[in-house]
C-alpha cells in the first residue's frame, strides 16, 4: 500500500500476515456526515455503480450494520430501536464482516471518522492496521494547516 | 428481543445482504457469512432455498459452520416434514425445540471438553 513508505514519526506498521502480492482491494475513509474523505482502490475487477452511489451505499450499509450489531448484542441491557443513531463508542460495534469473496474491516474513531478496508477473505484481524492508518491520518492530515475538515483529502 | 424487533432485524438484514453483494470488488459474491463485533460473533448460513439461519455466539468460536448445518438438518427433519406446518409462520414445533437444545448442549460440551 502506498502509505507504508518509511516515515520516522509514525509508529512501525504491523507485520503483514500473508504477503502474496497485494492483499487489499479498496479503502474508504468517511467522516461523521458521510462525506467520503478518501477512496483508493488497488484491485477491483468489478464496478457495479458510479463512485457517488458506491460511497453512499457503503456509508448506509455501515450505519445499518452498526445499529444492527448494537441491537443484537447479547451482553448489554435493552437499548433503543433500530435506526436510532448511536454515538461512536456507545454500545457494541462490529469490526468486520466476511463474505466468500471479500472481507470488510471497519473502525470508527471517537470523532466519528470511519475507516473501511476491503481485502481478500483470508485476512486475519485488521484492527491494528486500521489503528495505524488512523495514526497516519492524524499525523499528516489532521495536523495539516492547509486541510479543511470535511473535504476530500488530496 | 420481541417479534417486532425480529421482523425489523430480518428486513434490515435482507437489504444489507443485497447491498453487500453490490459492493463486492469481484464477481461471484454470494452472502455475508460472518459478522464480528466486540462482544459477539454472528454466523449466517443460507440454504439453497434462501432460508437463512443466524447464530450469535462468543467471539472466536470455532466450528460454527458445522453446527449451522446440523441445525439446518434438524429444521428440514422436524419443521418441513411436519404436515401441519405452514410456511411463513413462526415455528412452534416441540420436537424441533428439544432436538435443537440437545444439539447445542452437545456442541457446548464438546467445546468445553477440548
Amino acid at each position: 500500500m502506498q502509505f507504508f513508505g518509511g516515515s520516522e514519526i509514525s509508529p512501525s506498521p504491523p507485520t503483514p500476515t500473508t504477503t502474496t502480492g497485494n492483499n487489499a482491494h479498496m479503502i474508504y475513509i468517511f467522516n461523521r456526515n458521510g462525506v467520503c474523505l478518501l477512496y483508493r482502490e488497488w484491485n477491483r475487477p468489478l464496478h457495479t455503480l458510479n463512485p457517488q452511489q458506491d460511497h453512499k451505499l457503503m456509508f448506509g450499509l455501515l450505519f445499518s450494520l452498526k445499529s444492527l450489531a448494537s441491537k443484537m448484542d447479547p451482553t448489554s441491557a435493552d437499548k433503543g430501536n433500530l435506526g436510532v443513531p448511536q454515538l461512536p463508542g456507545q454500545g457494541c460495534s462490529f469490526h468486520s464482516f466476511r463474505t466468500n469473496t471479500y472481507k470488510l474491516s471497519f473502525m470508527e474513531t471517537p470523532s466519528g471518522i470511519k475507516f473501511i478496508l476491503v481485502t481478500n477473505p483470508r485476512t486475519s484481524d485488521l484492527r491494528e492496521t486500521l489503528k495505524y492508518i488512523y495514526n497516519l491520518y492524524v499525523e499528516y492530515v489532521a495536523k495539516n494547516p492547509l486541510y479543511t475538515p470535511g473535504t476530500p483529502m488530496r | 428481543m420481541d417479534t417486532n424487533d425480529s421482523l425489523r432485524v430480518a428486513s434490515l438484514w435482507h437489504s444489507m445482504h443485497a447491498i453487500s453483494q453490490q459492493l463486492s470488488p469481484t464477481t461471484g459474491c454470494s452472502e455475508i457469512e460472518l459478522l464480528e463485533a466486540d462482544t459477539f460473533d454472528l454466523h449466517i448460513f443460507q440454504s439453497l432455498t434462501g432460508t437463512k439461519l443466524f447464530v450469535v455466539c462468543e467471539p472466536g468460536t470455532q466450528h460454527m459452520e458445522a453446527l449451522l448445518k446440523v441445525i439446518y438438518e434438524l429444521y428440514t427433519d422436524y419443521v418441513l416434514n411436519n404436515p401441519f406446518y405452514e410456511t411463513k409462520i413462526p415455528i412452534r414445533c416441540e420436537l424441533f425445540d428439544i432436538n435443537l437444545t440437545q444439539a447445542i448442549q452437545k456442541d457446548r460440551v464438546a467445546l468445553l471438553g477440548r
